[in-house]
């Protein structure tokens, strides 16, 4: 196997007596998306904060091509584009004048600037505002922005801390669009913290952190087999401890019973469906749908810990 | 550490304090105005009851003007840098640090744009010199530039220290209420120093401000009126504001790069 782009090997961190990163190790491989998933307070952002050199780490290397390096060294940063959180734009300034700045603290020479810049606006979709103070734009426009502007000095390796947060629907999926098209288009890797199940869907390959540690690291699709079984949601109109009794006895499985719905998980969802519906008497279903466990679920059974406080 | 990084870093944060100050109407009205407010109302306020025994021909209006060009370079040095702490943990800062410039360009960038920004509010008041009864031709402007130049380069860089090492807002608020505007007034801008008043002519003599007041209002008269300054020679003014001027270049650079 190839070398991977980036390895992170062993990596502890202390913040006063606790210790919020505990021999933590991954890695990233060339042209993947590797999605590092876990709640708030996980370690996600510490281990950002420790790659960018902003935060000491009692032990632990990375590895760049297979080189060692210095969290926050110059040749690391060079070959990041970063981006944050929290924004880090200059709100008095113009879209064009950011990417100016950025530009030019990577010492792009003016022709290269220019037409960097002018790619980027178009990739970003923000070439008719350009010329318009940031704090007029929307929180998409800003995140588009952001990113935009990560990708000025043409790193190999993006890192997002939480890309989508505060984003709508629309908004997200476009941002996937362009995140997975830069990754063909450019080769870019991508490395990415999120607490959001949706997204990880989207990496090649994700990480479990939890508690500073990680837990697991596979693909989506493998760490979705690690759940069994479907959720049917059943929406009846009335009676439904009746309705659980009778599946009870006709097909031996449990429901719970949750805001007059009944839910049951079982494998071959789809099979149950049409048999559900001719047991119980005529009518009285209103509804009945079936989802896949997602990886928020996975993560709840591997961990015990929910990746949001809204599921609980 | 290549020195075009270094400076890349620099230019970009110099150009952007500039930038920022010169593009808002409402912020170059109110730099320019408040000063001229200030001056007159204190000034006038006071003239009627400020007497300097030996100084008899001093008018008020003039002993303070050199202090409201202090104020300024001051004031400039405490907005400026007070955005430090909001700029390094949500804002443009952030990808400055990220940058391949270094730190210690990071601090010169922003005590260059800084100061640039108290200078100009600075020249733009001293226009009013002849209100003050200083003609243009008498002033000695190499010396004047000088003590403005290092002034605000020391407090602007102290600025940034201690926004960089409070990190919080309301922290330098408060250090800001207690120590600079009181360091401020007690530097010979706002009235003499009184060798009776023995504790805060003491704080008067160890306030590095006092000898940027002094090197500033030196630089308006060929002879010096009696008992106008803080300082006993122009020499102690240099010595004492090139070192704070090290002093506080130093701490910044420590401080940042420290903490990481």
């Amino acid at each position: 196997m190839s070398t991977p782009l980036l390895e992170v090997k062993d990596l502890t961190v202390h913040r006063g007596d606790l210790e919020v990163l505990k021999a933590l190790s991954f890695e990233v491989r060339e042209g993947e998306v590797f999605g590092l998933l876990g709640p708030n307070g996980s370690g996600k952002s510490t281990t950002f904060s420790v790659l960018m050199g902003l935060l000491p780490s009692v032990s632990g290397s990375f590895l760049f091509n297979g080189q060692e390096v210095r969290g926050g060294s110059k040749e690391l940063l060079r070959s990041m584009g970063i981006v944050f959180q929290s924004p880090s734009l200059d709100q008095l300034m113009s879209a064009r004048e950011n990417l100016e700045m950025t530009g030019r603290l990577y010492r792009l020479p003016r022709q290269k600037r220019k037409d960097r810049i002018e790619e980027l606006l178009r990739f970003s979709d923000l070439i008719d505002r350009a010329d318009e103070r940031v704090a007029n734009y929307s929180g998409g426009m800003k995140r588009r922005l952001e990113l935009a502007r990560s990708l000025i000095h043409d790193p190999k390796l993006l890192v997002m801390d939480e890309p989508t947060t505060g984003l709508d629907e629309g908004a997200f999926q476009r941002t996937w669009k362009r995140l997975l098209r830069l990754r063909s288009e450019r080769g870019l890797s991508i490395l990415l913290s999120t607490h959001r199940p949706e997204e990880a869907a989207f990496c090649d390959r994700i990480g479990f952190i939890s508690d500073g540690k990680l837990v697991v690291c596979d693909t989506p699709n493998s760490l979705q087999k690690l759940v069994s079984g479907d959720h049917l949601n059943i929406t009846l109109r009335d009676h439904p401890e009746e309705a659980a009794r009778l599946i009870k006895d006709a097909l031996n499985l449990d429901s719970i019973i949750s805001d007059g719905q009944l839910k049951i998980t079982a494998e071959e969802g789809h099979s149950l469906i049409p048999r559900i519906v001719e047991l119980l008497p005529e009518g009285s279903v209103t509804s009945i749908n079936m989802t896949r466990p997602h990886l928020g679920d996975v993560f709840l059974h591997l961990t015990g810990e929910r990746l949001t406080e809204e599921n609980t | 550490m290549k020195l075009a990084d270094q400076w890349a870093t620099i230019s970009v944060l110099w150009g952007r304090d500039l930038s920022r100050f010169l593009r808002k109407p409402s912020r170059l009205i109110g730099a320019f105005l408040q000063p001229i407010i200030f001056w007159l109302m204190i000034g006038g306020g006071l003239t009627s009851t400020f007497k300097l025994s030996g100084a008899e021909g001093l008018n008020y209006e003039q002993y303070f003007f050199p202090g409201v060009v202090v104020m300024l370079v001051l004031f400039a040095a405490i907005f400026g840098t007070i955005t430090v702490i909001e700029d390094r943990h949500e804002g443009f800062l952030q990808s400055v640090l990220i940058a391949p410039g270094s730190r210690s360009a990071l601090v010169l960038g922003k005590a260059l744009g800084v100061s640039s920004v108290g200078l100009i509010q600075a020249v733009a008041f001293l226009a009013l010199a002849p209100l003050a009864g200083f003609g243009y031709m008498d002033i000695n402007w190499l010396n004047l530039v000088m003590f403005l130049i290092l002034g605000s380069v020391a407090l602007s860089t102290f600025g940034f220290a201690l926004a960089w090492w409070l990190d919080s807002s309301q922290a330098y608020h408060a250090i800001m209420s207690v120590i600079l505007i009181p360091g401020w007034i007690l530097s010979g801008a706002m009235f003499p120093i009184n060798p009776d008043q023995g504790a805060l002519s003491w704080i008067m003599k160890l306030n590095p401000m006092s000898y940027i007041v002094d090197g500033v209002r030196r630089s308006f008269y060929v002879e010096i009126p009696a008992g106008t300054t803080v300082s006993t020679s122009s020499l102690t003014d240099i010595i004492v504001v090139l070192a704070f001027t090290l002093f506080s270049l130093l701490w910044a650079n420590v401080i940042v790069n420290r903490s990481k």
